[in-house]
């Protein structure tokens, strides 16, 4: 089994786009599994209109809640919370109260409170699904808004996927990771073969980067970096092409500002599907070839 | 510390910038509010960059810093003099940061989420906390706007301590300003922590099925959950459908802007200039954003 994530430190960069693309190129010679590790904004189902098949619930952190039957308000579980989860007392009634959203399930006010009045327990936080794609099985899920461990989700929906594409032979698993350099991104990169980084020619994705770059290598996975939108900033793109070089980072391609990008989009499909002859997807077929010519050299 | 839920002072007016998903413009939007904020107000507005995964709000503002720290974690340390390797502190904790085997003790301090629940747990008193960095928060000024961001180290995994050091140390000063703040994308924890002490949440999206998709989320986690108020800027407006429009007028969101989609603000932006430098006619569309969302706030 063959694993990429694309990813790009800048959101809005084209990442579920392209992964979408890139599935109904690849899907022609190759047998994929696919993951949207992007549980905050999980949009590779809108482009590839999997058919459900399964639907996990996601168990996530610890929140705590106060029995008031046991509770003397001392205060105590407000002293220890080191994350303002739980509120002064309300004057109406004079009970601290637990802030579901702040509560970081640590169990702190559970073992310090000496009337033993917090109870604490592992909360639906999500779910996850399995569904068939007509480019493989796509493994994603939904985070609930507002809610912690979302790296934790990712990689439940990552380990998922990876059993089925080792049961495959000569699998590829395409991730479509979340932007960001923290810890779902972490979560998404485990393990990859590959990351192709989507970035554009502006300086704010730029910036990004190089701080995504620096956290695929801090975790020993090679980058390829793709430009989209490049001639939005022609100088600005043959500055990546250069830095790239000099680097030693494969440079797997340009795509075009392409209105049948947003298109394909309203019509729920990937671009390649939509219009196989549009700027963007001809540049998206030269750059899947680019990319299996890399892992196969792996 | 001021904004939500705290006594107000006059004019102190907190907008968070926030968006489900990446890409929408809310750096942009963050950084025109800015301006037009000192255009407009006698006191320079404050600007504060809580995508500490990705802080770009500085690439587009000559800013000259003038305070700056490392910031992170309190994690333990284990004076093993003291230490009797009973385990009550890895029993405690739930990250799994600390693990007792045999006479050594083992901290993984990117595990650690800084709870302290192990130095209250410990019998002999054998723990310390000690700072982790992970990040640092920096401020200054380009003369009229006050600016201050967080940045999380490469490598890091956790956002939410680099912003709420951001903002404990940022917000207390904002006077009588007008604060600006620039949010990560998505809807979880980091987005919680940035938007939790303003006024109103300004949610950027674009009108594609993607936008609608990661805006219906940011609703959820903004206006259901967390009870603020909030309104819309629709971006790039006219590359996609109405869906967005008819969703907002559904559930009864004010659409306070919407910003046509122009290849000229793309290659403005590609280059680091403000769209209100590069493109002043926009001035007068973040005036009115200020002025409804103040006429929101003081209501």
């Amino acid at each position: 089994m063959t694993q990429i994530v694309v990813l790009s430190g800048k959101g809005g960069t084209g990442k579920t786009s392209l992964t979408a693309a890139l599935a109904h190129v690849a899907s022609v010679d190759h047998r994929l599994v696919l993951a949207d590790a992007d549980v905050d904004a999980a949009n590779l189902e809108i482009l590839l209109r999997p058919k459900p098949l399964e639907e996990h619930a996601f168990t996530g952190g610890l929140k705590a809640t106060i029995e008031y039957e046991k509770c003397t308000a001392c205060g105590r579980c407000h002293e220890v919370c080191r994350f303002g989860a739980v509120l002064p007392p309300d004057p109406a009634d004079s009970r601290y109260r637990i802030d579901r959203l702040s509560c970081e399930g640590c169990d702190s006010c559970f073992h310090q409170c000496p009337e033993n009045a917090i109870s604490t327990e592992r909360v639906t936080a999500g779910a996850w699904f399995i569904s068939e794609s007509d480019y493989g099985t796509l493994y994603h899920a939904e985070m609930k808004a507002g809610e912690e461990n979302s790296g934790k989700l990712v990689t439940t929906v990552k380990n998922a996927a990876v059993r089925e594409a080792d049961s495959i032979r000569d699998a590829i698993l395409l991730v479509d990771g979340p932007p960001g350099i923290g810890c779902p991104v972490i979560a998404a990169c485990a393990g990859a073969d590959l990351a192709i980084i989507s970035t554009e020619p502006g300086v704010s994705a730029i910036h990004d980067l190089s701080r995504i770059l620096g956290t695929v290598r801090h975790f020993g996975i090679a980058p390829a970096v793709c430009i989209n939108r490049s001639d939005i900033n022609a100088e600005k793109s043959r500055e990546i092409e250069e830095f790239c070089r000099e680097d030693g980072i494969p440079l797997l391609g340009r795509i075009p500002f392409d209105p049948a990008v947003t298109h394909s989009m309203s019509m729920g499909l990937p671009v390649n599907a939509f219009d196989s002859f549009s700027p963007a997807s001809t540049a998206i077929e030269a750059i899947w070839d680019k990319t299996y010519s890399l892992i196969r050299k792996k | 510390m001021r904004g939500r839920n705290d006594p107000r002072v006059d004019n102190l007016m907190v907008i968070a910038v926030a968006s489900g998903k990446g890409g929408t413009g809310k750096t942009t939007v963050a950084v025109s509010l800015a301006i037009a904020a000192a255009e407009d107000s006698s006191e320079a507005p404050l600007l504060l960059d809580c995508d500490v995964e990705e802080p770009n709000c500085g690439l587009f503002l000559d800013i000259d810093f003038t305070s700056g720290r490392d910031t992170g974690v309190l994690v333990p340390e284990v004076d093993l003099d003291k230490c009797t390797y009973c385990g009550k502190c890895s029993e405690v904790c739930v990250w799994n940061s600390i693990a007792v085997a045999g006479e050594t003790v083992l901290v993984f301090r990117d595990l650690c989420h800084g709870c302290g629940s192990c130095s209250l747990v410990c019998p002999v008193n054998a723990i310390e906390e000690i700072t982790h960095v992970t990040g640092r928060i920096e401020g200054g000024s380009n003369g009229t706007i006050r600016f201050a961001r967080g940045i999380l180290n490469v490598g890091q995994a956790m956002p939410v301590p680099v912003i709420k050091a951001l903002l404990d140390e940022y917000l207390p000063a904002a006077g009588n300003s007008t604060v600006i703040i620039d949010s990560s994308p998505g809807t979880s924890c980091p987005v919680v922590e940035s938007v939790s002490r303003s006024d109103y949440v300004i949610l950027v999206t674009e009108p594609t099925p993607f936008g609608l998709h990661d805006l219906k989320a940011a609703v959820d986690v903004v206006v259901n959950q967390m009870k603020l108020p909030a309104g819309v800027i629709i971006n790039r407006d006219g590359i996609g459908d109405s869906a967005v429009e008819e969703y907002c007028t559904d559930v009864n969101l004010p659409v306070l802007a919407r910003i046509p989609m122009d290849r000229k603000i793309a290659e403005i932006l590609s280059e680091g200039i403000p769209l209100l430098s590069g493109l002043p006619e926009y001035l007068d569309v973040f005036r009115d954003i200020l002025m409804a969302v103040r006429k929101e706030v003081d209501h």
